[in-house]
């Protein structure tokens, strides 16, 4: 396997290695086996086939042999994983928040990240947190992998061995913009990360607003950004008023973004679909009270008069 | 016992002729047939659709289709393969056609209920089909439904599960069937140690299907039930628990692995003997390792799981067990190497296939071990390993098994020879674009890369590439493979009663066989597989 940069890689890697050998041994020597039977016994060399049906000294022969290496695979395999779920003592504790379709680190006092920034050579426990649907954080570099499942504490830990900068994966498909759930580990010196830290700018958190409460309970900015980016719908901040052209039915047709339209968007979002965006959002008829709406609308009205 | 058959003999083709006469068939043999024609279209539409998904992984980025598009196609491409080919494949086509003859009966014990069963078989794949175009988005959930994904995606996913859920009844109906039959319609003298190591398997399949199949209908149903009614059984959202759906789908989804393997494993104890000319090496050990396969199959699902947060004790039992259902999988494998050891090997189209099973069933055996140890598990799990693991383990595996049966069986069921020629050349085409499409996956779920991910990072280009063009290469095999069979079919030279000079009971009689299979009921007087006078011709 390639390079491992945690504490963690040595025992996967060797259980790795350890099962890759015997397999290597296994699938060329039976292959091999075949191949000098079906030369040595070729119908044409060999027209006298033996009979016999059976030893029962080989049956057990390769009955053992097969249990006693499958139970040494099994127990490099433990020996690796083990040490994964004993977290020592003072690990320092990051929350790792995954939601459709992005990665957000959470280091304590309202400092996170959209890139996980760890120190080099100290152990660091990421608490698995979902917000929407089942997600896995992965950091292959570092052996790592573990299921981010709303409602449960689930958990990881490694040491980062290596400075650099490493992929992390979600690996347990998440709907629309699965591939895109991507995000890097930053491994840094002890005083760069401290250092990078101290600059962390406490998130802004918008102006408390019911509505924008609302609108994060209801997973609106997934696919939605307040910053005018292009996520997976169209941003929603400066909307209010303005022209747009939407795709309909029956074509093409230019909206203001009204009261009525923000409304319409929430109950039946694949009607009147912004130009340039797919038609993927699901009804939230049903899911989100009339009262509730009007306070989402409300905020998102609120915003732009500012 | 070569005999030449002439096509004009009464046999269960030219019975009755017409539609309807097929359409309201209780024949095992024609109900196999309409099971495979089913089988082989919905094979060859799931695989252009894995073709179109490597297409559009050739390079990075969106070529060909949306994120959208692809994630329906492969939720698409993993129903159709799952549920509709692999998991009936080859009980429901060879199963239905050759289990009442080689036990030496005339029909299995309920026909009606094996005719219903094909209904219900064609009902839950129109179903399936339906839920891809009946207005709103196809289902995007994966082939596994996770929830609170699928309980909360806009995709048809009720239809996709009633889908399932009917599919999983024709399962069940013919699970019954086939123990019912092996129980009591075989012929007299035939005791079960006597039984030809095909039935055997399928016997061992059929307890799987009647046992674990209704875990998953109930599982499909909750899942409905959480979507229509909002009841919480899975969604944390209303109060219920994800992990525990993943329990319910791999109760059933685990051992349904073994539903699509044991038949395969039957085949090919049929084939080597045959091209051999010499018995079966281990008969016994072969039957007990298909029932402990059967058995111990039931208590590996939590392996699909290692990830999900179950507690270190169960990680440990699950992974302990993997290792144990593996043993008697090696000494198969071990004993059909020494079945060809010693005999008299005509290297024929089918045994050429089912060596290649053993070949690629080896690969997807050790890489099922990697995936199955704790530690390795951790790297690889969701990864392109896995996808390419089950794809040597079903395709490699399942699918070679079943190409093998269609190049053995074909002159039985047709009465007509294929091109050896041909079945060498697509073979050769298959088997190369099949190990380069799906090694490199290997190497790609090692260094990291995802399943399910449309698009990746350019660390992987080439590998993708190499994977892709592969796909191309295998589909064209596939092509010439089907067309030699497809050709033949009213051109091939009139096939002997006995091609291969095999000597188990559907070689006794004519090629087509007879409407009623035997004019004479026959009476088993000794073990199988006994070859008193070998052919090596």
């Amino acid at each position: 396997m390639f390079e491992g940069a945690s504490n963690l890689a040595a025992g996967v890697d060797k259980a790795f290695d350890f099962i890759f050998y015997i397999s290597a041994f296994f699938i060329i020597g039976i292959t091999g086996f075949m191949v000098f039977i079906l030369f040595k016994f070729a119908r044409k060399r060999h027209k006298q086939p033996q009979q016999f049906r059976g030893s029962v000294k080989l049956e057990v022969l390769w009955t053992l042999i097969p249990t006693i290496i499958a139970l040494l695979m099994f127990y490099y395999g433990w020996q690796g994983f083990k040490p994964m779920r004993e977290v020592p003592k003072g690990a320092m504790e990051v929350n790792a928040i995954g939601r459709m379709w992005e990665w957000e680190f959470d280091y304590g006092n309202g400092k996170r990240s959209k890139e996980l920034v760890l120190p080099v050579n100290r152990n660091v426990k990421l608490n698995l947190i979902s917000e929407d649907v089942n997600h896995s954080l992965a950091i292959p570099a570092f052996r790592v992998k573990e299921d981010v499942v709303p409602g449960y504490k689930n958990y990881l830990w490694f040491k980062p061995t290596k400075l650099g900068d490493y992929d992390i994966y979600c690996t347990e498909y998440c709907g629309l913009n699965h591939s895109g759930m991507l995000s890097k580990a930053k491994i840094l010196d002890s005083a760069a990360y401290n250092q990078w830290l101290a600059e962390l700018k406490v998130t802004k958190v918008l102006p408390s607003s019911e509505g924008l409460a609302l609108m994060k309970k209801n997973n609106c900015l997934s696919c939605h950004s307040m910053s005018g980016a292009k996520v997976v719908g169209p941003p929603l901040n400066g909307i209010f008023g303005k022209k747009s052209l939407v795709v309909t039915s029956s074509g093409e047709k230019e909206i203001t973004i009204d009261e009525a339209y923000l409304k319409r968007s929430i109950l039946s979002p694949n009607d009147e679909v912004v130009k340039g965006f797919p038609a993927v959002m699901q009804s939230y008829k049903g899911v989100v009270s009339d009262e509730d709406i009007q306070k989402m609308v409300d905020y998102l009205k609120a915003q732009d008069a500012e | 016992m070569d005999n030449v058959t002439t096509p004009s003999q009464e046999n269960y083709l030219n019975h009755k002729t017409g539609l309807w006469s097929w359409l309201t068939t209780t024949d095992h043999k024609r109900i196999g047939l309409m099971y495979l024609y089913a089988i082989v279209i919905f094979f060859l539409s799931a695989a252009v659709l894995g073709l179109m998904m490597k297409v559009e992984k050739m390079v990075p980025g969106q070529t060909i289709m949306t994120a959208q598009t692809y994630n329906a196609m492969f939720t698409l491409h993993g129903i159709i393969m799952i549920f509709i080919v692999v998991v009936p494949g080859l009980s429901a086509v060879f199963g239905n056609f050759f289990l009442p003859i080689l036990i030496g009966a005339k029909d299995v014990k309920f026909p009606k209920l094996n005719l219903l069963s094909f209904y219900v078989y064609i009902a839950g794949a129109i179903l399936g089909l339906f839920s891809q175009f009946a207005g709103g988005h196809s289902p995007d959930t994966g082939w596994t439904f996770y929830v609170p994904y699928s309980t909360t995606a806009s995709s048809n996913v009720v239809l996709a599960l009633t889908a399932a859920f009917v599919l999983g009844f024709s399962s069940i109906l013919t699970g019954l069937n086939f123990i019912v039959t092996i129980h009591k319609m075989r012929a007299p003298g035939m005791t079960w140690f006597r039984m030809p190591l095909f039935p055997w398997s399928l016997y061992a399949t059929a307890w799987i299907q009647v046992l674990a199949t209704p875990v998953i209908g109930i599982t499909l149903l909750m899942v409905i039930a959480e979507r229509v009614l909002h009841i919480g059984f899975f969604d944390p959202a209303l109060g219920g628990d994800p992990v525990l759906y993943q329990h319910l789908f791999w109760i059933y989804s685990h051992p349904a692995v073994y539903v699509m393997i044991l038949p395969a494993m039957g085949i090919v104890s049929e084939i080597f003997p045959t091209f051999s000319q010499k018995p079966i090496f281990g008969y016994g050990a072969i039957v007990v390792s298909s029932l402990a396969i059967a058995l111990v199959g039931y208590f590996v699902w939590g392996h699909h799981m290692f990830t999900s947060g179950i507690s270190y004790w169960s990680r440990w039992f699950f992974s302990f067990l993997t290792f144990i259902v593996a043993v008697p999988s090696a000494i198969k494998v071990f004993n059909w190497v020494s079945t060809m050891y010693g005999g008299s090997v005509d290297m024929k189209p089918p045994l050429l296939y089912a060596i290649s099973f053993i070949f690629l069933f080896m690969i997807g055996g050790f890489t099922g071990l990697t995936l199955g140890s704790l530690a390795p598990n951790i790297q690889l799990h969701d990864t392109d390993f896995v996808v390419a693991h089950f794809h040597y383990i079903i395709f490699g595996g399942m699918g070679f098994a079943f190409f093998a049966a269609m190049h053995y069986w074909y002159p039985k069921i047709y009465g007509v020879m294929y091109s050896d020629r041909w079945a060498y050349i697509g073979w050769g085409v298959l088997f190369t674009g099949f190990n380069i499409l799906y090694f490199p996956m290997f190497i790609l779920g090692i260094q990291g890369m995802p399943r399910r991910y449309f698009d990746y990072l350019p660390e992987f280009k080439t590998t993708q590439m190499i994977s892709s063009i592969g796909a191309v290469i295998l589909f064209t095999g596939l092509i010439i493979m089907i067309s030699n069979l497809i050709y033949h079919r009213r051109r091939g030279a009139i096939a002997p009663q006995n091609p291969w000079h095999g000597v188990t009971l559907e070689w006794m009689i004519p090629s087509p066989p007879p409407h009623e299979n035997f004019d004479e009921v026959p009476t088993i007087t000794e073990e199988p597989y006994t070859f008193h006078n070998p052919v090596t011709k």
